[in-house]
């Protein structure tokens, strides 16, 4: 299975509020909440650092879970966003402030 | 026959001025908007309204459609055609004589300036007490008309169908609006600091739950009244509802409706 790479789209509007992160997409204003596992993801989201990384650094290491579980949750997660084009992915690094490279 | 009539409408304290060639239609709306006319306020925009014969085009059921193009604001529904100029402060109406254009062109006005200071009109009923303001906000359906018509005598009415909610240096105020409910009557033209944002439901008893904070945001922001597809406005409106939520206490006011619900609103 390639690598994924992801990062946060500039058309979003963000905030931490009451210990949890709510997301907004100003495109088509669809709202998430993020839940600490997300969040967590979302944060590390840069267009450089492999989707894996991020999961085995900030997810398996942080919250004590397994990389299977953790890895699967993950992508549903991205996939959701994605979807919304509030997270852009990729199978290469990009570079955030250039633009979407490609919402999957 | 070409003299122009003005009437100046002031909600929030924002006075937008209309001017008009026709005497019958000046009348029309000082009878509609009653205690909201403003006699000395210099307005801060001004629109002519250009009253015409209505058209099919302009008999179509079409919903209202805000776009900004070449700094201009274009507004357009079934009944009506505006333009407005924010640089400039100035724009115009066609409509036919009716007094529902120019209230869709408030609304939509009002939640354009709003947005840009922090606040927003929202789905709400809102009321003062004791010199506090409470919301309650809601579908249709919900409760706003029915907690206002049970209202006792010592609250003043704001509205029972759109709130019009300003930010202050130390929190949010709800002023009056003529936006009226099914209870056909406009607002109080007066305002106050809001105290709490009920979100409203009709139950089998009276009780007050706390929100958690995600929900707040979440239904505030259903009920905020937007109509731009602007990406900076959708923003801002985000950045405003989390700030509002932030400051002002959200709870959940399930009712019967009866005049008891009243003992809990203090």
């Amino acid at each position: 299975m390639s690598e994924k790479y992801i990062g946060r789209s500039s058309q979003i509007a963000a905030r931490v509020l009451g210990g949890e992160m709510m997301v907004m997409s100003s495109v088509d204003s669809t709202f998430f909440t993020l839940n600490e596992v997300a969040t967590a993801i979302w944060q590390a989201a840069d267009g450089r650092t492999p989707l894996t990384e991020i999961v085995v650094r900030n997810v398996c290491d942080e919250f004590e879970v397994d990389l299977e579980t953790a890895r699967r949750d993950a992508e549903q997660f991205v996939s959701e966003l994605s979807h919304h084009g509030i997270l852009l992915v990729s199978d290469h690094p990009f570079d955030m402030s250039a633009g979407p490279v490609e919402a999957a | 026959m070409n003299q122009q009539h003005e009437i100046a409408i002031e909600i929030g304290g924002t006075p937008i001025l209309f001017r008009t060639h026709d005497s019958s239609f000046r009348e029309m709306m000082i009878d509609r908007y009653g205690g909201f006319i403003g006699f000395l306020s210099r307005p801060t925009l001004e629109f002519e309204v250009e009253l015409v014969t209505p058209s099919g085009e302009m008999e179509s059921e079409e919903d209202a459609q805000v776009e900004m193009r070449d700094g201009l604001w274009h507004f357009r529904r079934g009944d009506f055609r505006a333009q407005w100029d924010p640089g400039a402060g100035r724009g115009y109406i066609r409509q036919s004589a009716n007094p529902y254009s120019v209230d869709s062109v408030l609304r939509i006005v009002h939640s354009l300036i709003l947005a840009g200071k922090g606040g927003f009109l929202l789905h709400a009923a809102s009321a003062i007490r004791d010199g506090r303001a409470f919301l309650f906000s809601g579908i249709s359906g919900a409760g706003k008309t029915t907690i206002s018509r049970l209202a006792p005598p010592d609250v003043v009415l704001l509205t029972d169908e759109i709130s019009y909610v300003r930010r202050e240096a130390r929190g949010y105020h709800a002023c009056g609006t003529p936006f009226a409910g099914e209870l056909a009557r406009v607002g109080t033209n007066c305002s106050a600091p809001v105290a709490t944002l009920f979100l409203l439901g009709k139950g089998s008893e009276n009780k007050i739950e706390v929100v958690n904070t995600a929900e707040a945001v979440r239904c505030l922001l259903r009920n905020i009244l937007f109509f731009a597809e602007d990406a900076e406005l959708v923003e801002m409106i985000f950045r405003s509802a989390c700030d509002f939520v932030d400051r002002v206490s959200v709870r959940r006011l399930t009712f019967v409706p009866d005049t008891r619900v009243w003992d809990l609103i203090v």
